[in-house]
């Protein structure tokens, strides 16, 4: 006889969570595009660690809207964490994925306030160069991550998350991601600049 | 009969370094024949490994067993006595390797000696900028692709790039060092006696990365001071000589000699080019049918190179190489 | 097997699952299928057509290079050609055809009806195939890559190199790179949760270690070099300063960002190798693999180890002594699991009883391959010796030692001990073996000689080379020998032709092998299993000879599943049936997201918004759909059968 026991009583189909595989697909996912977080972060640290002059070279970029924009991302994502717990309203749900959109736009009109108002360009230096990429690349996942959520609120509002409430977390999973992403981002480019 | 097949090997790889001027399993310096004793040392290991555990192999495949037709291997904590004497045995060895490699690290990066003379070797699409440096200003000088040096001595060089990456590489004295742009390697060579030592660029640089070779001239220190103080000199200045004419139009634009108003920068320096033992990089020796064939057809010889195709009239090549043979 | 009280599951159950199972017909079915055996099997063929061609630019080179000062190729067309045998041989032909291999197998080993993402596999190859011809439409517009596989820059830029060369090198690596993650995410997802009830961590085959330690390292470690081709595009096409020292870049970072990748890399390459010998070896000894647990571990650690060794590739660049010393050591150190596999392998042949088919000849040859391979990297993990091997032939030994005989050798053995399974038939034996021996002497005679000739100082990456080095004599020999193992691979090729309608028809287990895929009918059906097997043992099929427990495995006793496609997913470790996993039907979204895709790389290639924005919006609307819930039941009672 096998050491695992085979009955017939009912299984769940699907899953949520860690039994479904479409969790461990989105845990991938992090792990991959997280890793890319790291590689970006290590281009900016090289960069920094081999230029000559001082880096960044205009001065360390300026907290004025990029700290309450860091709020703005971070409340976001406890709205949405609020929002896709076990066994909440269709309406709650809807609510803290709009807000959630909402807030994350906010994030995205910010920086490119912030973009606008460098004295560099894309091409001026190795500086100006990895800063706009490395905040360009989160953008990108917010932009994504905006997608999402419209997505996640059309499905929603036609019904079809009713027996899928696991799509909502797993989506509140990928949005908590590009906000720890930011974490790093924003500790690299606008704290240690000023720590060092 | 192992030992003769290692024997064998060893006497194959000596009887080619006699005829590999770009071997370095005879080193001609300090600093090449540590690593030279060092990959002996690592290679014996190696053969001896391949060896053995080919022999393992073929016993263990061919040995004589009795004849059962069921599954099974039998004990298998004899069997997992392989790996565990295979892998202390292993482990010595690669301990054993990691600290002589660091000890000849250490010893290769041992500046005690003060260097006898500092040249700047600046590596470009597809030759090599040499400089010699000197406390005195008025004492340094440029020549391209030969690299004279004093024997007996450490020289240290300091590598930088005008555009790719490129990789210095004498291996008979030392190991590689790779020029990169932006930023200065130094590394130092010596001689232990007078010699030719041949050299090629060790980074894929492009089109004639094939075709950037250097060698590197080991002189007796007294033959090296006549050597420098012989570089200093200025070529014969005679604006009116029709080759010296021919020189400042088609050739001057890009390259330099000593005492012309030459003064190009894009090209090798060409002073006492008459004395260099060969040309284009290492590429082909110096004499006047290879000038002739490099002046009229660069391309042909090194297609890509920098130096454009220049649609000379054929006296024009005869003066312009009797010129450079005659810059001694 | 132990000869159970119930026979399988009755014909007309067996009828049902194949209908729910079985690929569309036609051009439909051949387009949208998701089965992983249809799927594994084109990986294994266009990865074997990729190695054709990779051969034929290598034998191209070797033409040029038989004698010194050869003149049959210009510069730029070798340039071209090593570059593109390079990124063939390692992207389009070495993990693609381990991951048709384990694409194909997987499932059937670990005792499931498909991978945990059907549809995410079938994409994954659309992308390998479009990325594939992405990268070669450069050849006949004369714009090969020309950098080298390892592409470094400045020489990269644009500056040194204009043209869209280097632009459809990058541009073409993000693209396969998509492929390479999806691919090991499937692998990964299905190794943790889609397993037979009992197959437990400690019960799973070599190859499957192996596969995941290469998955999980390719989810690390290719983002790197997407990002190191990402920004070297921006520093050609938006005139950005990443690596172009105007205005502080530093080419060493993509020197950094490159090997993070590439090394660990070259350890995905070889490690699902080893996994095929560590699984098929002890079939043709007729004993289990000596040293299971270690072997395993010693798989994972090298791969863990092998992210920690990745500046041995740039011990020349100048490099602090410190760190170079640290680098060194480790590459030292990362020979120790290496040696627990190979003394592993030898002490399985030597308790065991060989038996002298083909597949035996090829993994045997194999280990002293992998020794030869593994000893000239051993000596190049010295740094102060590697300052002299570094970029000569030395180094071009080594590397086709341990990517040829750690990767292709394995391979062509595989082929020889799967096709039966995947066909039906028995490869020819006979020449079988004339073509191990034709590919071992001819491997030996063109690559063993390169240790020689490196040694004597010939550089790599040279289109000629100066008859003064004296190392022509050898350099026709080792051209002679490249065509010696170029006509092994045309026998390989004639024998797989000719064996799939002529060779001899094969039962489940012509090899009377252990693992699982043996108990499922030659070829499979499209189920795979018709009941799930419940497993008590790595060797399911050998329980009862080797009785080393009581347990034992059951073949036809398990979960039926056939309301739908649907297989089972278990707990991590234990294996404890946990979950029943609905699969997706055949759809074409995976060929219109993969073609989505190459519009809009079409479009990065020639800076064009408009087909970016339109690729774009098409992959976003495949995905959309791709992507929607659909409705199911909640839960369902699993029926047992027997």
């Amino acid at each position: 006889m096998a050491d695992v026991h085979l009955s017939e009583t009912s299984l769940p189909v699907g899953g949520q969570e860690q039994i479904s595989t479409r969790w461990w697909g989105m845990m991938c996912l992090i792990a991959t595009e997280g890793i890319l977080f790291v590689y970006l972060i290590f281009a900016y640290a090289y960069l920094g660690s081999q230029s000559p002059g001082t880096w960044p070279p205009t001065g360390p970029p300026s907290l004025l809207l990029s700290a309450p924009d860091t709020l703005v991302l971070l409340a976001s994502s406890f709205l949405l964490g609020w929002g896709v717990r076990k066994g909440v309203s269709k309406a709650r749900l809807q609510l803290a994925l709009a807000g959630t959109f909402i807030l994350g736009a906010i994030f995205l009109v910010v920086q490119g306030f912030e973009w606008a108002a460098k004295p560099f360009m894309l091409k001026t230096n190795a500086y100006s160069a990895i800063y706009f990429t490395l905040t360009g690349f989160h953008m990108a996942h917010v932009v994504a991550g905006l997608l999402m959520l419209l997505v996640l609120l059309g499905w929603s509002v036609s019904g079809r998350l009713n027996y899928h409430p696991e799509c909502a977390a797993l989506g509140a999973l990928y949005w908590h991601f590009i906000d720890v992403v930011w974490l790093a981002v924003f500790t690299a480019i606008y704290l240690v600049p000023r720590f060092s | 009969m192992k030992r003769a097949v290692a024997g064998l090997f060893s006497l194959l790889m000596l009887s080619n370094c006699a005829r590999a001027p770009l071997g370095y399993l005879d080193g001609a310096g300090p600093a090449a024949r540590s690593i030279a004793s060092l990959g002996w040392g690592l290679l014996g290991i190696s053969v001896a490994v391949c060896l053995i555990t080919g022999a393992l192999l073929v016993f263990s495949i061919f040995r004589r067993r009795s004849q059962t037709d069921g599954l099974g291997g039998g004990d298998d904590r004899s069997a997992l006595r392989w790996i565990g004497v295979g892998l202390s045995i292993t482990t010595v060895l690669l301990l054993a390797s990691a600290v002589w490699t660091l000890w000849t690290v250490r010893g290769l990066s041992d500046t005690s000696r003060a260097a006898a003379v500092t040249i700047d070797v600046t590596g470009q699409q597809w030759w090599w900028e040499v400089r010699y440096r000197s406390d005195t200003p008025s004492r340094e000088f440029s020549t391209a692709n030969d690299l004279v040096i004093p024997a007996g001595v450490p020289v240290q060089l300091n590598l930088r790039s005008r555009d790719v990456v490129h990789s210095f590489w004498v291996p008979k004295l030392a190991g590689k060092m790779d020029m990169i742009p932006g930023q200065t390697n130094r590394i130092r060579i010596e001689a232990d006696r007078p010699g030719i030592y041949r050299g090629q660029c060790s980074e894929f640089c492009g089109m004639q990365h094939a075709q950037m070779a250097f060698f590197v001239i080991a002189l007796a220190p007294a033959d090296f001071q006549t050597w420098w103080n012989h570089q200093l000199e200025p070529a014969r200045s005679d604006p009116d000589a029709a080759a010296q004419q021919t020189f400042m139009e088609h050739c001057a634009a890009c390259h330099a000699i000593r005492g012309l108003s030459a003064g190009g920068i894009l090209g090798p320096n060409l002073s006492h080019f008459g004395s260099r033992r060969t040309i284009a990089a290492g590429i082909l020796p110096n004499d006047s049918r290879n000038i002739a064939l490099w002046l009229r057809d660069s391309q042909g010889v090194k297609p890509g190179s920098k130096m454009p195709e220049l649609h000379l009239a054929a006296n024009e090549v005869d003066t312009l190489t009797a010129y450079l043979e005659g810059l001694k | 097997m132990t000869i159970e009280a119930v026979q399988g599951l009755p014909a007309n159950e067996r009828r049902r699952l194949f209908d729910i199972w079985e690929t569309a017909p036609g051009l439909y079915g051949w387009l949208a299928t998701v089965d992983h055996k249809k799927i594994g099997i084109r990986y294994l063929c266009t990865a074997f057509f990729f190695l054709i061609v990779g051969g034929v630019e290598a034998l191209t080179m070797r033409i040029q290079l038989a004698q010194p000062g050869l003149k049959l190729l210009s510069p730029e067309a070798y340039n071209q050609l090593f570059s593109m045998h390079g990124v063939t041989m390692i992207f389009l032909y070495a993990l693609p055809m381990l991951s048709g291999f384990s694409n194909y197998l997987w499932p059937l080993l670990l005792g499931s009806r498909d991978m945990a993402f059907p549809r995410l596999n079938a994409l994954s190859y659309w992308v390998y195939l479009f990325a594939g011809i992405f990268l070669y439409i450069s050849f006949p517009l004369g714009q090969a890559p020309n950098g080298g596989w390892f592409n470094y820059v400045p020489n990269t830029e644009l500056q040194y190199d204009p043209g869209i060369n280097i632009d459809i090198y990058s541009l073409g690596l993000i693209f396969l790179g998509i492929s390479t993650v999806v691919g090991s995410a499937n692998f990964v997802v299905t190794l943790l949760r889609c397993r037979a009830p009992g197959m437990s961590v400690n019960r799973l085959p070599i190859l499957v270690w192996g596969t995941l330690t290469a998955s999980v390292a390719n989810l690390l470690a290719v983002p790197a070099v997407s990002l190191a081709c990402f920004l070297l595009w921006m520093d050609r096409r938006y005139y950005t300063h990443f690596y172009a020292i105007s205005g502080g870049g530093q080419p060493l970072l993509w020197q950094h960002l490159f090997w993070v990748f590439g090394h660990p890399w070259v350890y995905a390459l070889v490690l699902p190798g080893m996994g095929i010998v560590s699984d098929a070896l002890p079939v043709f000894c007729r004993r289990p693999l000596v040293g299971y647990t270690l072997v395993a571990i010693s798989t994972v650690s090298t791969m863990i180890l092998g992210f920690g060794v990745w500046v041995h590739h740039m011990f020349a660049t100048g490099l602090p002594i410190v760190a170079l010393s640290f680098f060194s050591a480790a590459s030292f150190v990362i020979a120790i699991p290496s040696a627990i596999a190979v003394f592993a392998w030898i002490a399985t042949i030597w308790t065991g009883r060989p038996q002298f088919k083909t597949p035996f000849l090829f993994f045997a040859g194999f280990v002293l391959l992998f020794v030869i391979g593994g000893v000239s990297g051993f000596m190049t993990a010295s740094v102060a010796l590697d300052w002299q091997l570094t970029d000569t032939y030395f180094i071009v030994a080594h590397l086709h030692y341990v990517l040829l005989g750690i990767n292709v050798f394995p391979v062509v053995g595989g082929i020889h001990f799967w096709f039966p399974k995947i066909t039906g038939r028995m490869m020819d034996e006979r020449l079988g073996k004339w073509t191990f021996w034709t590919m071992f002497v001819g491997f030996n005679l063109a690559f063993f000689p390169m240790h020689l000739i490196g040694l004597m100082g010939m550089p790599r990456r040279v289109y000629t080379y100066s008859a003064e080095l004296g190392v022509g004599g050898y350099n026709l020999l080792i051209s002679f020998g490249a065509f010696l193992f170029a006509a092994g691979i045309l026998l390989l090729l004639i024998n797989i032709i000719r064996s799939r309608t002529e060779g001899a028809v094969a039962g489940p287990n012509p090899w009377d092998a252990p693992t699982l895929e043996w108990s499922v009918s030659s070829p499979p059906p499209p189920y795979n299993f018709a009941v799930i097997p419940v497993i008590a043992s790595r060797h399911p099929l050998w329980e009862d000879r080797l009785d080393e427990t009581p347990d034992r495995s059951t073949i036809h006793r398990g979960l039926v599943l056939d309301e739908g496609k649907e297989t089972v997913g278990i707990t991590v470790l234990d294996a404890e049936p946990d979950v029943i996993l609905k699969m997706p039907a055949d759809s074409l979204l995976p060929l219109l997201a993969a073609l989505g895709m190459m519009v809009i790389f079409s479009g990065m290639l020639f800076i064009n918004y408009w087909v970016m924005a339109a690729g774009a919006l098409w992959t976003g609307l495949v995905l959309l759909v791709w992507l929607a819930p659909r409705d199911h039941a909640s839960t369902e009672r699993p029926t047992v059968y027997g």
